[in-house]
C-alpha cells in the first residue's frame, strides 16, 4: 500500500505502469484520476485544495486498510495533491490491484466515495474576483451508505 | 492544548491554530468557551451543523469528552476526491 499527499503533480502513465508490477496473481487493476474541472461556461482560475497534514495520511490509510479487508485486493495506491491547481491537472489517483476486476472495481468506488467525506481536504475555487468553499454535496454522504 | 481550524472556519477566526488554557470537559464545553470570546469565534461556531470536530486526528463527536486529549481540529464538512 502506498499513500502520497503531495503538491507536486504525479506522473499518471509511470504511477499506472509500475503499480502492482509483477504481482502475477493479480488479474486486474483499476486506476481512477481526478481532474479538476472548470465552472459551466469556464472562469474557474484555479482550485486551491487545504488539508489537515498528519491527519490526512492517517486518514487516507484506514480507509484504504478497510478496503483491504472487505475485498480481496493485492495493492492499493492514493495519490492526492494539495495547493493550487487549475482546470485540467490532475487532483488525485486510487489504483487497486485484485485478483478478478469486481473486486478491483468496487474497491476502487468505496475509496473515492470515502475520500470524498471523510479524508480532511477542502477544496476552495477561485473565480474572477470572487473565491467561495466548495461545499459538501448531501449525495456525497449518502453515497456511504451503500457500503 | 492546540485547537486548529480549517477552511473557512479557519478564515472566519483569522488563525490556523492556537494554544488555548482551558478546564473544559468536552467538546461542546470548549466551543461555549471559545463563542463567549469574540464575535469571531461566535462567527465561526454559530452553526454547529456546519461544523466537524476531530480529537487527536480522528473524527469525533460535540458531546465527546477532552480528556486526555491534546489536539482539537474544527472544519466544515470535507470535500476530497
Amino acid at each position: 500500500m502506498r499513500i502520497s499527499v503531495q503538491r507536486e503533480p504525479f506522473d499518471l502513465g509511470a504511477e499506472a505502469d509500475s503499480f502492482a508490477q509483477g504481482a502475477t496473481d493479480m488479474g486486474a487493476v483499476v486506476t481512477f484520476t481526478g481532474v479538476v474541472r472548470d465552472a459551466p461556461g469556464g472562469g474557474l482560475h484555479a482550485m486551491e485544495i487545504e488539508h489537515y497534514p498528519g491527519m490526512t495520511e492517517k486518514a487516507i490509510r484506514a480507509i484504504a486498510e478497510e478496503a483491504q479487508a472487505r475485498w480481496s485486493l493485492g495493492d492499493v495506491l492514493v495519490i492526492h495533491r494539495h495547493g493550487s491547481l487549475v482546470p485540467g491537472e490532475r487532483i488525485m489517483m486510487v489504483a487497486t490491484a485484485a485478483p478478478h476486476r469486481k473486486d478491483a472495481f468496487e474497491a476502487a468506488e468505496y475509496l473515492m466515495d470515502y475520500l470524498k467525506s471523510r479524508a480532511p481536504f477542502w477544496k476552495k475555487e477561485i473565480g474572477e474576483g470572487e473565491a467561495g468553499w466548495v461545499a459538501a454535496k448531501d449525495e456525497d454522504e449518502a453515497a456511504l451508505d451503500r457500503w | 492544548m492546540e485547537v486548529l481550524y480549517f477552511a473557512w472556519v479557519r478564515e472566519r477566526i483569522g488563525l490556523p491554530r492556537e494554544t488555548v488554557e482551558t478546564r473544559a470537559e468536552t467538546v461542546l464545553q470548549l466551543i461555549d468557551e471559545l463563542r463567549s470570546r469574540e464575535a469571531r469565534y461566535e462567527a465561526a461556531f454559530a452553526d454547529l451543523n456546519a461544523l466537524r470536530v476531530a480529537l487527536d486526528q480522528e473524527l469525533s463527536d460535540f458531546d465527546a469528552t477532552l480528556s486526555g486529549v491534546r489536539e482539537v481540529a474544527f472544519f466544515p464538512p470535507m470535500t476530497g476526491g
